[in-house]
């Protein structure tokens, strides 16, 4: 049984304002944000020459900045060179895959302290080139010139999921409305409005433009209503994550190093890795993904705890299908039982089992290489009780979990947090 | 039995779609189809194909229809109000493939059925004077 060979810990975690930054700020801009913020975050202080390597994780700044070999770049800015700093890339997994060989790097004793960076800047492109970007995340080959987008393919696993559970569109209108009412109460998200505070603000405008005033009666409404168009059936515009400039920061250190930047670490106690064909027709299953089972599969085992154990977690909605299929991946539902769960508010910031505490990609944002590492930033302050504004969960979170996705499922990067 | 001498390429395996075939491959040793073709067999971890043509024939999988689509389909001419349907067909002989699905209702998607007998069709474009053949279907 696989196993980590010392103890792991996040002793600091900080995010930038995640949105829509370019030209305003680019990818050092949005490092050295997060950089700042993480630092605030360790108790003890933390200083350059207390680390050892600095992992960054980007998907394409590439082909959304014209830059490659990003991980230097970033070391470097924050006082890192000349120590260790490769990049790692798996799609919207890339800083997933980060903190993952952080960890290993750190329990095989290579290394004591890591930096961990994610970060992505899209907005340099205009939207049908980002598009064409997250588009080469699936199979150029053969999914491509049969017009797959990326929403395209997250639509067609919504209508497997539909024909073969009963999903409705209303349950992904739930998933959606229940991101944007955390989102809301999170100053680094990208939207912070609830679906209710948009309607508002659009009849508000419609008023002063002396137009007619949309009479929809509550969010699903206002979501069914063409202010919601289709982008790829059944998906519309606000079942998909945003296009967000953004980065995140997280201080990982050995169980005895530790004890040096902080008296409450949050122990890292499990962490694993999956992979899936590229292409979904390559797939036996079109309502699950078989890397998300396998990386939670491996973690659960690592930490010897099972969903049930498990009291928040941070999953990737990069599509409102995708949150519903993470639940159910994640063992914390049977298959096609999630939307039960959903429709009971059993994953809202007072349910049961509260999902996505910080707005998820959804309404917090979607900056696809740093998403992986932003999730641990909301866990690390729901642990310590210090999440902003309302959102701070109302019982001591001892037991918590991320999930990053890559692309339309080919990699999962699934962590559980232990206090 | 095939009698087909051509490396199990993805150029190949174009070309022939380009002549309006879809193959696949076959593993001698264990008897699983590959659509599109595949030379190794991960199960059996050999190299012992032939190629098979497939019966066209086959089942809609799973379905969206796009509205905002990509660059290539764009040129194709789709758009808002325009869309298309990208499709994960299960072929007769067993396996998937991604491909267009043509002559059904993309405006109003809720009327396309799971599970629907769908039948192969190829679809050519024309740019910038040289056609291009992919891989689609229609309902049977
Ligand atoms: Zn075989």
């Amino acid at each position: 049984m696989a196993k980590l060979a010392r103890k792991v810990a996040l002793v600091g975690a900080g995010m930038s304002k995640f949105g829509n930054h370019f030209p305003v700020k680019r990818n050092p801009d949005l490092w050295i944000d997060a950089w700042l913020n993480a630092s605030k975050s360790v108790d003890n202080g933390i200083e350059p020459k207390d680390i050892d390597a600095c992992y960054v994780g980007n998907y394409s700044s590439d082909l959304f900045n014209h830059q490659g070999h990003l991980g230097p770049q970033m070391a470097n800015l924050v006082g890192l060179t000349p120590k260790p700093a490769p990049r790692f890339e798996g799609a919207c997994a890339s800083s997933g895959i980060a903190l993952r060989q952080a960890i290993i790097a750190i329990a095989s004793g290579i290394h004591d302290v890591i930096a961990v960076c994610g970060v992505e800047c899209m907005t340099e492109l205009p939207t049908a080139g980002v598009t064409d970007v997250l588009a080469t995340a699936s199979d150029s080959l053969f999914e491509f010139p049969a017009g797959a987008t990326f929403p395209g393919l997250y639509g067609t696993l919504a209508s497997a999921h539909f024909k073969q559970y009963g999903t409705t569109a209303e349950d992904l209108m739930r998933v959606g409305i229940k991101n944007h009412e955390n989102g809301a109460e999170n100053p680094y998200a990208q939207m912070q409005q609830s679906i209710k505070d948009m309607m508002a603000s659009k009849k508000k405008r419609y008023e002063e433009q002396g137009r007619d005033i949309p009479d929809w009666n509550d969010e699903f409404d206002f979501l069914k209503s063409s202010s919601n168009p289709i982008i790829a059936y059944p998906l519309r515009l606000f079942d998909c994550s945003l296009i967000t400039d953004g980065s995140a920061c997280l201080f990982l250190a050995s169980g005895d190093k530790a004890k040096r930047f902080t008296d409450t670490p949050i122990w890292i106690t499990g962490t694993g890795q999956g992979s899936a064909a590229l292409s979904l027709h390559d797939r036996d299953n079109l309502t699950s993904f078989i890397a998300a089972r396998e990386a939670s599969r491996q973690a659960y085992e690592m930490s010897k705890l099972k969903p049930k154990d498990i009291q928040i977690a941070e999953v990737h909605d990069c599509f409102t299908i995708a949150e519903i299929v993470a639940m159910e991946d994640l063992g914390f539902y049977e298959k096609g039982k999630a939307v039960e769960a959903i429709r009971n508010g059993e994953s809202k910031r007072d349910g049961s089992l509260p999902i996505n505490t910080s707005g998820g990609l959804k309404s917090k944002g979607h900056p696809v290489g740093a998403s992986g590492a932003a999730m641990p930033v909301e866990i690390f302050k729901q642990m310590r009780g210090v999440a902003e504004r309302n959102r701070q969960v109302k019982f001591d979170v001892e037991r918590a979990l991320t999930h990053n996705l890559g692309g339309s499922g080919g990699t999962c990067v699934v962590t559980i947090y232990e206090k | 039995m095939s009698d087909i001498d051509k490396d199990f390429t993805i150029q190949n395996y174009l070309e022939f779609l380009e002549n309006k075939k879809l193959m696949g491959s076959k593993c001698k040793d264990c008897g699983t189809l590959y659509t599109p073709v595949r030379k190794l067999c991960p199960k059996c971890n050999t190299a012992n194909m032939e190629w098979m043509e497939m019966s066209g024939e086959g089942e809609l999988a799973a379905f969206t229809s796009i509205t905002v689509g990509t660059p290539y389909f764009i040129q194709k001419g789709y758009d808002r109000n325009n869309p298309y349907c990208f499709s994960i067909i299960k072929l007769k002989e067993g396996s998937m493939v991604s491909a267009q699905l043509v002559g059904v209702d993309e405006k109003n998607p809720e009327t396309i059925k799971i599970g629907m007998p769908v039948k192969v069709k190829f679809l050519e474009t024309e740019i910038k004077g040289e056609t291009k053949t992919d891989l689609g279907f229609e309902p049977a």
